[in-house]
Order: structure tokens, then sequence, then C-alpha cells
């Protein structure tokens, strides 16, 4: 059975852990195995612990020796964003202004996927402060497509993208404020979740624009995906914009299929993607249909208006957000005479070039003279965007586009143009803007390069999206076997 | 719609956002912030003056709780984190500075 661990998918490892056919100190030395093969080639991780990960193995299997019941994560390895405080290890979010501060908390998802059972293996590279498409803006390292090492594994969570292609974890936890989850998702061929806003708690995510941000699963199947948000959804007190919705059984539901939904394949996101994934989502349109959804065309021209609104309202909540690393409390302090002398040395020195230009954006965006023509006016069509959605949703269950217009681009091919690099997010940044779930899945390639599938869905249908999703890998893998 | 932002809006808006950029620096922000005002700039739709402005997805007015009292993180665990301190505060250099 031992041979076999990386084989397993989440469900069927934490089962087995369970039962005791595996325990969870042999799950993690097959992981902790493969990262030594792959972390040197891939460089996805900020921290790494392998020490603490076998010490929290043994206390699974302890008390599984003892008779107490295990979380349905158990033994399961995991890598989290290090956007999300852990008190196991420092937390950075990329930025040099965080290097070596270790939290004095964990976030909630980060307890709740511990409380399950699961063994944090290490932190995960990320574009400082979740500021970019490649996580070539991290201020330590470049991430690398496990597909192909010469390429970005995408981002801004591209860190946890990249773990998952080259299983060294089970399951990771990524943020997404403009398609931080799901765009690296495409690039490395995995699936990856952006619940609706409000689903999952907020409490310990190093904020950058508040009111997109949402941690979400990332994971090699849209099962894995689904059990692991059954862990993180949920109110929790400590985030305010938490929902008190209730958490729908995900998991069992994949199985329903797709016969009732009626999904609109959006035409305005197709003409901006490259021949080879504009086909690809032809044909998961086609295989929706063969599988009894009824599939229609529609065209959401607002949605083009959100790239340029996204690009105004986040840079103004993170340079709003981002005024606290002022060198007082935590992180790197620079030296100065006076106080804002140091407040100016700290960011300065501490800050990389793409956070710097996103708080002077942003700070710009709303200053008097500007804040009309620029904040204001993105607010607008902030509404614009959700009513559009609004309206294709009460003809549709699910829109279908690509997540990303193109595959994994070249490491250096867009780092020098912020614009160019900016346009990677089209496709995923409409659901942020109106609060909406989305999941990429993978659904062909391109010469060995995957390409990821969009699904998205009215304010909580992550239930609907996750079958979906679940229709279009099963039809693939069915394909493969043929 | 404005499009391009001078040098003198590049250091005036680094000033605010307390950034201290080198010369080298100014030029580069000023080029690739004045390329991402054309791209923001792009917003534009017959009905948006009759959209209202959405700040956030939700309609949230206020979250209240019971009103206990529940212990905060302790003190010096806090202070565990912070680049200088003294006693229970946080140490900073001198908040008045030479006149400029």
């Amino acid at each position: 059975m031992t041979d076999g661990i990386l084989t397993l998918d989440a469900g069927a490892l934490s089962a087995a852990v369970r039962s005791g056919e595996v325990t969870a100190v042999e799950a993690v030395e097959a992981y902790l195995a493969q990262v030594a093969v792959q972390e040197p080639e891939v460089d996805a991780f900020l921290s790494l612990d392998a020490d603490a990960a076998i010490a929290a193995a043994e206390a699974v299997d302890r008390a599984r020796a003892s008779g107490a019941a295990l979380g349905p994560l158990a033994g399961v390895p995991v890598a989290f964003k290090d956007n999300l405080c852990t008190t196991a290890f420092p937390t950075t979010a990329a930025s040099k202004i965080l290097e070596g501060w270790v939290p004095p908390y964990n976030a909630t998802v980060v307890d709740r996927v511990l409380a399950a059972g699961a063994i944090a293996i290490g932190k995960t590279n990320l574009d400082e402060f979740a500021m970019g498409s490649s996580t070539e803006n991290s201020g330590y390292k470049i991430t690398r497509n496990p597909h192909d090492l010469d390429r970005v594994p995408g981002g801004s969570s591209g860190g946890s993208a990249a773990v998952i292609a080259s299983r060294m974890a089970l399951l990771a936890l990524g943020s997404d404020t403009g398609g931080s989850i799901r765009q690296p998702a495409s690039l490395s061929g995995i699936v990856g979740l952006k619940p609706t806003y409000g689903r999952v708690s907020r409490y310990g995510l190093l904020a950058y624009a508040s009111s997109l941000d949402q941690i979400g699963p990332m994971a090699a199947t849209v099962k894995d995906a689904a059990l692991m948000a059954e862990v993180i959804f949920g109110h929790d007190p400590m985030d305010a914009t938490s929902l008190r919705a209730p958490i729908p059984a995900l998991v069992n539901a994949l199985m329903e299929g797709v016969t009732s939904f009626r999904v609109g394949l959006v035409s305005d996101l197709l003409e901006v993607a490259s021949p080879a994934v504009a086909s690809a989502v032809g044909r998961a349109a086609a295989t929706l249909a063969q599988l009894g959804a009824k599939v229609e065309t529609i065209s959401i021209p607002e949605l083009a208006l959100g790239l340029p609104a996204y690009y105004v309202v986040a840079p103004a909540e993170a340079s709003s957000n981002l005024a606290r690393y002022d060198g007082v409390r935590y992180g790197f302090r620079g030296n100065g005479e006076t106080a804002e002398e140091m407040m100016v040395a700290s960011r300065s020195e501490g800050f990389g070039d793409e956070v710097k230009r996103r708080i002077m954006l942003g700070t710009y965006a709303l200053s008097a003279g500007y804040y009309d023509a620029f904040y204001l006016r993105a607010q607008r069509v902030r509404s614009l965007v959700r009513t559009a959605f609004q309206e294709a949703y009460s003809r549709f269950d699910l829109l279908l586009s690509p997540t990303s217009p193109t595959t994994a681009f070249k490491i250096g091919e867009r780092s020098e143009d912020p614009v160019e690099m900016y346009r990677s997010d089209v496709c995923t940044i409409p659901s942020n803007l109106s609060g909406d779930p989305a999941i990429s899945v993978p659904f062909g390639d391109e010469d060995g390069l995957p390409i990821g599938v969009q699904l998205m869905g009215p304010a909580l249908s992550e239930e609907r999206l996750l079958r979906a999703a679940f229709a279009l890998e099963s039809a693939r893998a069915e394909e493969g076997e043929r | 719609m404005t499009s391009g932002i001078s040098k003198a809006d590049v250091v005036h808006v680094a000033r605010l956002a307390r950034l201290n950029l080198a010369p080298d620096e100014v030029a580069a922000h000023q080029e690739q912030l004045s390329r991402i005002l054309d791209l923001v700039g792009a917003m534009d739709d017959d009905r948006l003056a009759q959209m209202p402005a959405m700040a956030h997805t939700q309609d949230l007015v206020n979250v209240l709780r019971e009103d206990v009292a529940v212990p905060g993180l302790p003190r010096e665990m806090l202070l565990r984190s912070a680049p200088d301190v003294e006693g229970e505060f946080f140490r900073i250099p001198k908040i008045l500075g030479e006149p400029e």
C-alpha cells in the first residue's frame, strides 16, 4: 500500500490513514521524498519544515492509536500560500518587508485545515503581497512551472500551483483577488476554486484588496478541491464579511451530473484567447452539451471593462492596506533620524517594484482631482459588471470561458511590461468584482502545456461549479483511456 | 480622460505613499504608470452615470456580537515581532524632525 501513496487522492489517503492501512508518517515521508526530488528544480516553497511535518504526522498516528476520531484530511500533506498567517512558519507574503516575521496567530483557514488532520509541509511562493500573475514578483525567488521549467507557473498563487502539479503536497491553499488561484491553476494543470466572497474567512490573510480577496482550495482533482472546500467554508466571527450561509455537501454532489444545467459560452472572452485555448473551451462546451447540458453562446461586452476597473479598485485598496507596513510594529525597519524618515526608508527598501507601482497607482487614483475620474468610475463599472452578470445568470446556471488567454509563458517574457502582465487576468477579474464564485479545471493542453477552462456562477453556486468541473474532468479521463 | 503622469506627479504621489524613489526609478515609474493610466482610462460606457458606485459586494451595515469581553493576544507576544521596543512600548525615532 505504501508504494502507491502518491497515487491516492486526498479522500482516499485520509480514509487509508483513518483505517490504519497507511500511517500518517508513511504518507508524509512519501511526500517529503517527492519534495527532495522536485523542489530543487521547481523552487515552490518559501519555508519547509520536514521535522515538524513528521512530528505532526506522529501526533495523528498517536491520536488514532488512542482511539480518537480523525478528521476528513487526516494525514494529508498540505501547503499554504505564504500570505496566510501561520505560527509554525514565518509568513512573508514573499516581501522583504516581512522577512523572518512569525505571526502570533494562525489564519482561520490554517486552523481549520490542521484541525481536520492535515499535515503542513510548508509555505509557498507568490508574487509579493499577491500582486502579479507569474510569481516573478516574489522578493525571494522564481518558481518554475513543473510542466516546463523555463516557464512561469502563473500567479500570484504560483507556488501553491507548482506544489500540487509536482505532487509535493496533495492540497494547497491560495488566495484570489483578480484570478490568483484560477490563473496559476490553469497554467500549471490543476484545479483551483475561488469561492463566493465571504464563503471563506479572511482572518489571518495578509490583505491586498479586501473587497476582492478570497481564499480557496487548489488541488490535483475536482474531488480534492471539493473536500478541502468543505473544510474551509463557513462562518467565522473573526471576519465581519464572513457569510452565514449553510455549507452544502460538495463531494457527495459531484456525481449528480449536468443534465439540467443551462451553460452560457461567453463569446467575448473566447475572442481574447489564443486559438488553442479557444478551441479547448469549445471542446469543453461540446462535452457539456453531450452530457446533457443546454449550451448557448452569450455575449457580455461589459466584462471587458472589468480589467481597467480592477486595476483601479485593487491598487486603491492596496495603497490603504499596505500603509500598515511602516517599520513600527513588525517586519523590516530602515534607518532614519525621524519617525517619518524611518518609515520612508523601511517602505522604500522593503517593498519591491510592483508593490510600489500599485501603491502609487492607488494613491494617485484616490487623490483629490483624480478620485472621480478613476476610483468613482471604477466603482460604477463594478456595478455595471455585476448587473451584466445578474442578467446572464437569469438565463444561465453557469458561464464557460477560458481561465487565461494563453498557456504558461516563458520566465521573463512579460515581467518587463506590467500592462501586458495585467492582461493575463482579463477572464478571471470579473468574478472578483461581482463577488461570485468561479473554478478553473484542466481541459487539454497545447504542446504539453496545460489549458484550463473556467466555469463561473452566481453567488453560492459552488456545488454547481464543482459538478460541472467534475463532469469535464471525468470526460477527459475517459477520453484518455480510449 | 487624463492620460500620462508627470515626473512631478510621480514624486508627489511617492511622497504621499511614504516612498523614496531614486531618479531612475522616477523615470521608470513615470513611463509605466502612464501606460497603466492609459489602460485604466478606458472605462467608458453610456450607462455608467446611472450605475451606483459599488464599494463592496455585500450590503453589510453593522455586524454585531454579544457584548462579552474575550481575551486578545498577549502584549508580550505582539511586542516580540517589533523591530524595537522599550518596556511595554514600541520604540521609534523622534517624531518631530528638523524644519525642512
